[in-house]
């Protein structure tokens, strides 16, 4: 099988600027240069991962390991310093679910738009129009501005719309928290369907009984570094430990 | 998003430029029709606004500088400009489309902060859909200006509507190319939409917007009036002069020496070469976008 993602030997870091004006630049330099006006941060070191199409894949880890920054990485969101990613297919995020929604817009419009960024054509949120709403449960209010949804609409709405762009590779980012119960469950039988498909995921979680059920392989990172890379069951394991 | 077939083994988050506009032109007609309709939400004259604003901006300078300070020729006062009116709003109508498109294109990218560090698209579209949105608004002004025009007396050939268009582009290009130098650097210095404020104030007056070129030409002298003609947002003005304004006069008022032959094409040029550099510019810094914004 042919790899969807390929990471090698990513290193990212990052420049904790504390102040970029004119003022405090002076008074650190009259006090002496004392400290610095600057703190890096590492939050990839020399991380690789090799994901085949078809494979589920869990990035964990506690909070500030780089699960997030790396899913940044393979969607294109950030570059990294050095070393290389490569992605096949088309590559799409269920990143922070409604990031391109607007509130002033009817949920109509922000089907569109929203597809739209996730990088659908016209004539493919045309064709998958009602099964969006469908899924979303949102009925007559789609001409409603989203502003006056609730905020489970609002998220049913936008998960919608992404599980419905049908990229090749899935990413998944701490989303799965969406609306009620039986929504929920709904999201995750849509995303293990996918997974049958044969689609590429990548999810990040905290919650670790999901992605056990979601994702068959499980990479543990900590501090930026990769700790773990095997077996899901042994990943949760060692996170838990 | 990458749209490569699949297949290929492709980098993710490094753009194709201008390229990417073609591609993502959906993307782009939806964030303009969202913009145009969310600019007036809640409020009760809507898209009306588009035209008051410009016609009370246009009344203020009429009557201070036309009647107050004596730049409309009348009776009494002979040496000034006939249709006065005319010409102050052809050249009004041009600055307020460069001043919202690089307004607008250079707070673009911060404003769209949340998006552009969660998801990837390509991010000149957020400049160039200002710009696009700012020659939507412009529109309903040139229709009020050639009404005036009309009313005028206004009679143009083909070849001063062209001069219209070329103006249009002129500092269409130029707004682009500022927006996208800007916007960008706007992400890591937020002095930059000052910066540009302050620009758009300068470049008002910068131009024969609301005076005769001719009473630069008498204060600065050959040398430093070449150099005002080198800005392209005059070679742009005063190309609308020559297709809204001057049809309208009896043809005696003096357009600029070498208006066609020289300062159009190095107008255009100077724009083109700001275009790309603003985009060069933009393409060196987006990589960094996500974690400084």
């Amino acid at each position: 099988m042919a790899n969807a993602i390929e990471v090698s030997n990513v290193s990212k870091e990052f420049v904790l600027r504390h102040t970029r004006s004119i003022k405090e630049a002076v008074v650190w330099l009259v006090k002496g240069r004392k400290g610095d006006l600057s703190k890096k941060f590492h939050a990839l070191k020399d991380v690789s991962l090799m994901v085949e199409t078809g494979e589920t894949v869990a990035l964990l880890g506690l909070n500030g390991s780089g699960k997030s920054t790396l899913l940044k990485h393979i969607s294109g969101v950030m570059l990294p310093d050095s070393g290389s990613v490569y992605t096949r297919g088309r590559v799409a995020g269920l990143i922070e679910v409604g990031a391109g929604f607007h509130p002033d817009l009817s949920g109509r419009d922000n089907v569109y738009l929203n597809g739209a960024i996730l990088g659908m054509t016209e004539k493919q949120i045309n064709e998958r129009f009602d099964a969006i709403i469908e899924f979303s449960e949102i009925g007559e209010f789609i001409d409603t501005e989203v502003k006056f949804y609730s905020s489970g609409m609002y998220l049913r709405l936008a998960f919608s719309v992404a599980v419905h762009t049908d990229p090749e590779v899935f990413l998944i980012d701490e989303i799965l928290a969406v609306g009620d119960e039986p929504f929920q469950r709904k999201c995750i039988a849509k995303i293990q369907e996918l997974a049958q498909q044969g689609k590429t995921l990548v999810v990040v979680s905290h919650d670790l009984d999901l992605v056990s059920r979601i994702c068959s392989r499980g990479v543990y990172l900590e501090h930026g570094n990769v700790l773990f890379d095997g077996p899901i069951h042994e990943a949760v394991a060692r996170l838990r430990a | 998003m990458t749209t490569t077939i699949s297949g290929e083994l492709t980098r993710p988050g490094l753009g194709g430029g201008f390229r990417d506009l073609r591609q993502s032109s959906f993307l782009l007609k939806l964030l303009v029709r969202k913009e145009l309709k969310v600019r007036y939400r809640g409020s009760v004259l809507g898209l009306l606004w588009s035209y008051v604003k410009p016609a009370v901006q246009f009344l203020v300078f009429y009557v201070a500088l036309g009647v107050f300070l004596g730049l409309e020729r009348s009776a009494r006062n002979p040496d000034g400009l006939s249709n006065y009116a005319v010409y102050l709003f052809s050249g009004i109508v041009l600055i307020n489309f460069f001043s919202e498109a690089l307004g607008n294109s250079a707070r673009s990218i911060v404003n769209n902060g949340n998006l552009i560090k969660k998801i990837y698209l390509p991010r000149e579209l957020f400049p160039v859909a200002s710009v696009w949105v700012s020659a939507v608004h412009f529109f309903p002004q040139l229709v009020v200006l050639v009404i005036g025009c009309v009313v005028a007396g206004w009679h143009p050939d083909a070849f001063q509507l062209l001069a219209a268009v070329g103006g249009f582009a002129i500092v269409g290009f130029l707004a682009t190319g500022l927006g996208l130098l800007f916007g960008a650097a706007n992400v890591y210095f937020r002095d930059s939409e000052n910066l540009v404020d302050m620009l758009l104030m300068v470049a008002t007056w910068a131009s024969p917007v609301m005076y005769s070129w001719t009473m630069v030409e008498a204060k600065l002298g050959p040398g430093l009036f070449a150099l005002y003609q080198a800005n392209p947002i005059t070679v742009g003005v005063e190309l609308f002069h020559y297709a809204f304004w001057y049809p309208t006069t009896d043809g005696s008022a003096a357009m600029p020496p070498n208006l066609f032959s020289l300062w159009l094409p190095v107008g255009m040029i100077i724009s083109l070469v700001v275009l790309a550099l603003g985009q060069l510019t933009f393409r060196r810094l987006e990589g960094r976008f996500a974690q400084e914004l």
